[in-house]
Parts: C-alpha cells; structure tokens; sequence
C-alpha cells in the first residue's frame, strides 16, 4: 500500500473552487502522506496555484473538505465527528486535526502549521536576509516577549528567545549558503538565492507542511540540482512533508514519490512518478496533443 | 571603481558652464526685467509713474549668474560621481548632511561675496541678514563679511569630508542642541527676545517633530495611509481641557489618559477600516478626521462648538503653577515673575515628550511587532503566508501611533490654554503627513528635517522683512508661505522622491549593519 494512502497528512475531498462562471477546481480529491514529497502537476490555468490558494486559507473553497492531522494516524477515525462540530481544529493530546476549509491564511501557517512559497516571490525586499528569518519567526518570538511589554522592559527571558531566533535564522542560512549575505536586502540577492531564502523563509515557522508553488522556475540545471538536494533534505532533518508544483519534469520525477495530474481543474492521474510517467492521459493532457501523436512523443517525454 | 576613475579623470567645463550661467542671466533679465526692474508708485498728486530699481534686479540676475554657476560646476559637472554616492549606503543621513553643508555654505558665501561687491561699489544690501549695522565702518563689515564667506566654504569643505563614524554622533549631538536651545536663544535673543523663539520655534516646531513621529509609525512603519491623524491630536485635546475643567484632575494624570482615550478612538476606527486598502483606507481615514472635527463644531453642549473651549488649565511643575502669585514658580524660587520660565518648562516638557515617541519607536522597531509591521509594509500576503494576524499588527501600530497623538493634542490644549475646531482641520493632517513623506518615510531623522523645514520655515517667513526693499513695501513674505510651502514640496519630491532621507536602517545583523537602499524599500499599499 502506498504511504498517502497508509499515513496520509493532509486530506482533499471533493474540493471545489468556483470563480463566477469558471470552474478553476472541479471535484478534486486527494491526500498527501506523511513523510513524502507530492507533486502537483498539470498544464498552465489547471488550478494547481488555486488549491494551494485554498489549502493554505487565502481562498475559501466553494465546496468541500481540506484536512490535516497533526501527531498520531489514528486521529482520523475522528474526522466525521470534528467536522460535525462548528470549530476549526479539534485538538487532544499527542495529536490534533485541523479543518484548513475553515481558517483564515494566518491561522492555518499559525496552528495548523502549514507553510507555503509564492509563484511569484514574496520576499520582504527592503530588510536583509536576516530580518527575513525573524519576521518568519514572528509568533514564537511574540510569546517570548509577552506580546512586546516584556521585550519593551528587556527582560532576560525575551533576550535569550531572542537569540535563540537568530541562531535558528544562523541555521537556515548555512542550510541555504547565504551566510555571506545575512546582512543585505533581500532585494538585491540574485533570483536563485531569493527562491532558497523564501524556502528557508518559511521553514522558519516551523512547518509539518510546506508548500512551493514552482521553486524551481527560472534556476538553471546547477541552481536546480542545489534546489532537489534542499527540499530531500528537509524532508530527511526535518521531518517537513513537502507539497510542490512543478513544470520541471526532472525535478518531479527525481524527488517525488507521489505525482498529481491536474487538467481543467480535474484530477486525471494520481500515482507513484513510474505510474503517472506513462499514464497516456497525461501525456496527452499535458502535451495537449491528440491521442494519435501520444506514441510519437511518448519517446521524448521518457528520455 | 570604474565610475569613480572616470569621473576623477573629467575636467569640469568651465567654459561650458559660464555660457550656460551668461544664458541663465539673460532670461532672469527678460524675465524680471518687467517684474522687479520696474515699479509702479503714485505721486503725491495720485498719478501712478515707473520708478527703475537698476540695483535690485542686478541682485536677482547677479545671483541666478553666480548660482547657475556653482552648480554647474560643483553639482551638475558632476553628475556620474554624483549618482555613485547615491547609490553608495551614504544615501542616508550622512548623504543629507553632505547636501545640507552644501546649500549653506554656497548659500552664505553668495550672499556675503554679493554684499561685498554692493558695499565695494558704494550701495548695500538693504537689511541683509548677514550684515552687521550701520553703525560700523566699511572695512571692518567687509571684513566681517569676508569671515562669513570663508565659513561658507569651510562649511562646504567639512560636509564634503563627513564620514560615516562622525554621522553617528549627529544623533546625541542634535539632542544635545535641542536640550541647550532655550539658554542658547536667552543668550543670543535676550529675555524678551528668547521669548519668541523658544514658543513660535522650539516649541511649535517640537509638535510637528513629535506628532510626525507618531505618524510615521503608522504610515512610515506600518505603510498605512491616514490622511485623518488630526482625529487623534483633537481627541487628545479636547480630552484634556474637558477632564481638566470638569474634574480639575492635573496635568500628568490626564497627560497618559488622553494617549489612551486616542488610542481607544484609534482602535475603534481601525477595526472597520483596516480591512481596506490603498485609497480606500485614506478615504475612510479622512472621513474619520472630519466626522470628529464635526462633532466638535456641532456638539455645542459638550465641546462649545466653534467657540472652543477657553481657560484651560495650564500644567503645573508637579503642583507648581507658573504664575505671577506667592505660590508660583517665580516667587517659590526668589526668582522675579516672567512669563518665559513657563514657555521654558513647556519646551522641555514637550522635548521630552517627543524623546519619548522616538525612543518608544526605535525600541518598537527592534520588537517583534515592530518587524511585523516593516514587513506588513513590504508584503502583506507573505506576512499573513508566515501566520501573523494582520488585523491585529495593523491596530497596534494605529493604536499607538494614535497614542502619541493623543499625548502632543494635550500638550498642545495645555499650551494653548484655548481650542477649537478650527486646530484641528485637515490641512493639520496634510502637513504632518508632508512632513512624514518629505522626510522620507520611516526615518526619524527625516522627520526632524522636514519638520524644521517645513514648520520652522513658514514661520521664518515672518521675519524675512529685507525680502520687502527688494521686492518693494507692498511685498509681505507671509502672504506668500502656502505658495512657497508649496512650490518647496514640489521641488523636494521633484529631487528625492523617496523623501529626503530615504535609506532603512536594519534592526538586527549578523556582521555589520548596512543601510537598506530606499529603492528596495516598499512604500505600503494601504
Ligand atoms: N482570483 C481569481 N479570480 C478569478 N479567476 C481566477 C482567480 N485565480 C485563478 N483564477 C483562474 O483559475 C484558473 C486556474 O488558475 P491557477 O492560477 O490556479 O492555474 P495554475 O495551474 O497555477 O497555472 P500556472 O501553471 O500558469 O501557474 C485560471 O483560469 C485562472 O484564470
Ligand atoms: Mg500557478
């Protein structure tokens, strides 16, 4: 059996998202396990930007249920009962479930722990690399300062959660090699090192999932390889499940180990890469070629 | 490197540049020819003849020839090397203070060289600020004079030469200056003449200051739009004079009341309006400043409507009044009564009032709320992506930037000892938030600037009575402070569009603390 469907992390059922007159997400279900790196693949207007919109609460589903579990697998059985009652989260201890349909953005990144990049970057551009880091490590360093009157006395229990923020910034740097640039605006880091600071960025709060939307358009093949060799190692030190969205095949292929195919706002395949790779919908989808020419590209997409 | 060689390597054109200076005078000529050159006066039998004035249009062209000049050579001749200290991070303060020398080192050293040749030539320049009485021989003015010129050029020497270490210093060195000014202006003015200066200066201008660095936490800061910050200036007043008559609570008690009563009103208009962005939040935020202004004018009962309020207490020196009685200042002290040691206690009073906004501000920005709301300024969707309650970062930055508010409006209902709505117009707003913008937003030192500038300038205005025997007895310069106030903000925004100071500086570092150029910064959307 496969892991998303044994542990999975985070659930989608019969998600729709309807814009006016345009269906952007049609009935899409699907999970993510625990532990894996799932991509989310599909043409250009597919709507996989739109279900990342709405996973990560900046747009509110028109239909269906987005679910994510925190600690042990079991807490699913719960699922029916959590959604019956009114409240977003339902949470006891050792694990927790999180209806992400019913949060607004902030508190699905701040309790349900949900982090994601952008398509277009959002770095904050006029502070450094290093404010970068502490903005992301905003809730936490709140609570150390008593929501600011105690940081404002200069407290010691503030200033030590206050170094321990910059140590932990310190880490990223080094895991993104931007040590050097800790100290410039963010602005002025070349594209490849913006798309790593954002990823870094968001690792910062602490994430179970962390979502990219296409973090390796625009790298070229170094930059790319650096990228693949980042994300397996936050899914190995840090135990972060990964969702992407990726048009770069050889990114999917070599690090996913569960592709989506989205086409129209409808799921088409769902599977191991191997399984999707040669899944004959898909290449027609997604080469928007008719099933005649499917055998003649077939050979370029597997080279 | 490359650019600097270049430009190391150019001769400036001299040639180039007094053709360009001759053509400048010609226009001047054409154009003030008519303008100054001529005067119409009546005769004692009431019929209107032309008198020339040769000399003041030679002023005029004399000093657009000299100034096109300069600049041609020492600013616009240099214009690649020019551009590279801007993009260096000496763009800051440091950039400014450069500028700054500059102006008036050119500006003193024109003026006194022109007034040299005047006195040379057997005329003078009437009134000039510079120039000493009358009474004085010849030799020893231009003398004086020629002392004046050289401070000029040492002035533009020293500023070009500033580093960076001694930039530093101009921080504690300002304040330093700002906790001398009274004895500086009772030494220099005398003890009625201080007067004047220590009220219609010091003070007046330390408002602006402090009420500029309350906005800037919500506009600079945060990247909020409020065109309707008077609302809360009004608030902090009318809570004062209103608590003080009725209950006759002190000063310091009602002082930390007002800020909290604004920062109340703050709260309750930011939590409808903060949702809204970009235009839609000034619009609101205006509407806000105005719905207060009219309550006040038409609440008669509670706020005596376009009356004002009158006879508010004055604040007392912890239960000390300053007044003429045995209890007072003056005599509690053997001192005799004079009115200045009141004027004397308010500057302080709202020195440290502003000291207190600035340091709260610098400490905020070290905050973890403080970076939230830079970074709310730079990328609201990201800030939400990484978990922080916008609504909430949003409010406490209004709420508090509505506190300091609140606290210069009870000042100032103290100070006054009278309001009324007419304080409290939008124009106010509009010239706080030109002070915020002009000094480039988020910096406090750009505050200070503008608001010296834009407040300390239109009340110079007032005493630039020699500008009258060149433009003749009709010419009153106070009539022309919105024209000129304006024109200067054009010109302001026409040469640093960012505002004067337009650099960030960071609030953490791991190594060294680099400027943030102002290009990179974001200006907020709402
Ligand atoms: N806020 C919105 N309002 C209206 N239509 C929208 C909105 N967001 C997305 N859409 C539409 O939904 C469809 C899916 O867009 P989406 O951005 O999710 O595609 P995508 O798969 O991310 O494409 P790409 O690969 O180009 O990023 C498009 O037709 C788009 O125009
Ligand atoms: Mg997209």
């Amino acid at each position: 059996m496969n892991r998303w469907e044994e542990k999975p992390l985070l659930k989608l059922e019969h998600l729709t998202m309807r814009f006016g007159g345009l269906v952007a997400v049609n009935d899409l279900s699907f999970s993510a396990g625990e532990g894996d790196i799932t991509a989310l693949i599909g043409p250009n207007g597919a709507g996989k930007t739109t279900v990342f919109n709405c996973i990560t609460g900046f747009y509110k589903p028109t239909e269906g249920r987005i679910a994510l579990r925190h600690g042990e697998a079991k807490v699913w059985d719960e699922l029916d009962a959590a959604t019956a009652r009114p409240d977003r989260r339902m949470v006891r201890a050792g694990a927790g479930l999180y209806l992400l349909e019913r949060m607004p953005d902030f508190e699905v990144s701040a309790h349900a722990k949900v982090a994601r990049t952008f398509q277009n970057i959002r770095l904050f551009s006029g502070m450094t690399v290093l404010e970068n880091l502490l903005v992301a490590q905003h809730n936490a360093l709140m609570t150390a300062s008593g929501f600011t009157v105690l940081g404002l006395l200069g407290l010691p229990a503030y200033r030590k959660a206050e170094k321990a923020s910059i140590e932990k910034a310190k880490y990223w740097l080094d895991r993104i090699d931007l040590m050097d640039r800790a100290d410039d605006p963010a602005g002025d880091l070349p594209y490849g090192a913006q798309r790593r600071l954002e990823i870094a960025r968001a690792m910062c709060t602490e994430p179970v999932l962390l979502c990219l939307d296409e973090p390796a358009a625009g790298l070229n093949p170094r930059e790319s390889a650096d990228l693949n060799a980042l994300l397996l190692g936050i899914r190995e030190k840090d135990g972060t499940s990964i969702l992407l969205i990726e048009h770069d095949m050889s990114v999917v292929m070599e690090i996913s180990d569960h592709v989506v195919v989205l086409d129209y706002g409808t799921k088409i395949s769902d599977g191991k890469p191997d399984f999707v790779r040669n899944d004959p919908k898909v290449i027609a989808a997604y080469l928007g070629v008719s099933d005649e020419e499917v055998e003649a590209v077939e050979a370029e997409v597997l080279s | 490197m490359a650019n600097e060689t270049q430009t190391g390597g150019r001769s400036v054109d001299i040639g180039h540049a007094a053709k360009d200076a001759l053509l400048a005078g010609l226009i001047a000529l054409g154009l003030f020819g008519v303008f100054i050159g001529l005067q119409t006066v009546q005769d004692i039998s009431n019929r209107l003849v032309l008198k020339v004035r040769p000399e003041a249009l030679a002023v005029i062209v004399g000093i657009i020839v000299v100034g096109r000049f300069l600049l041609n050579v020492f600013v616009w001749g240099r214009e690649p090397s020019h551009k590279a200290a801007v993009a260096s991070p000496s763009g800051g303060l440091l950039g400014m203070f450069k500028r700054l020398c500059f102006l008036v080192g050119v500006v003193v050293t024109l003026v006194a060289v022109v007034d040299i040749g005047f006195r040379l030539a057997g005329g003078a320049l009437p009134n000039m600020p510079i120039s000493p009485p009358g009474t004085m021989g010849l030799g020893s003015i231009i003398l004086i004079e020629a002392v004046a010129a050289l401070f000029g050029v040492v002035l533009i020497a020293f500023g070009q030469n500033m580093t960076e270490r001694a930039a530093a210093l101009l921080g504690p060195a300002g304040i330093g200056f700002l906790a001398a000014f009274p004895i500086i202006a009772i030494l220099g003015a005398g003890w009625g003449g201080s007067l004047k200066w220590i009220d219609n200066f010091g003070i007046q201008i330390l408002i602006y200051v402090m009420l500029g660095w309350g906005l800037n936490i919500v506009v600079g800061l945060a990247g909020l739009l409020d065109l309707g910050y008077v609302a809360f200036y009004a608030v902090g007043a009318y809570s004062y004079a209103l608590l003080a008559k009725e209950f006759g609570l002190s000063f310091w008690i009602l002082l930390p009341l007002a800020g909290i009563l604004s920062a109340f009103w703050g709260i309750i208009l930011g939590f409808p309006v903060l949702r809204l962005r970009g235009d839609y939040l000034a619009i609101v935020t205006l509407a806000f400043g105005e719905i207060i202004r009219m309550v006040l004018v038409n609440w008669v009962d509670f706020s005596g409507g376009y009356a004002g309020i009158s006879g508010i207490p004055r604040p007392t020196l912890f239960g000390i009044p300053f007044n003429a009685t045995d209890e007072g200042f003056a005599a509690r002290f053997g001192l005799e009564f004079s009115p200045i040691y009141r004027t004397i206690f308010l500057y302080y009073l709202i020195l440290c009032l502003a000291l207190l906004t600035a340091f709260v501000t610098v400490r905020m920005r070290r905050m973890p709320v403080g970076r939230a709301w830079e970074a709310l300024r730079e990328d609201e969707i990201a800030c939400r992506s990484l978990g922080i309650n916008t609504t909430n970062t949003k409010l406490t930055a209004f709420a508090l930037g509505a506190m300091f508010g609140g606290f210069a409006g009870s000042f100032f209902s103290a100070r006054q000892g009278f309001i009324s709505p007419e304080s409290f117009t939008f124009i106010e707003s509009a010239q706080i938030l030109a002070i915020v913008v002009l000094g480039g937003m988020g910096s406090l030192y750009g505050v200070v600037i503008a608001a010296v500038v834009l407040v300390g300038g239109f009340e110079i205005m007032r005493e630039l009575d020699f500008l009258k025997q060149i433009f003749g007895n009709d010419f009153d310069p106070a009539l022309y402070r919105g024209l000129i106030f304006g024109a200067s903000m054009v010109v302001i925004m026409l040469w640093k569009p960012r505002g004067l100071i337009s650099t960030r500086t960071p609030t953490a570092f791991l190594k060294e603390r680099k400027t943030v150029s102002g290009d990179l910064v974001k200006e907020g959307h709402g």
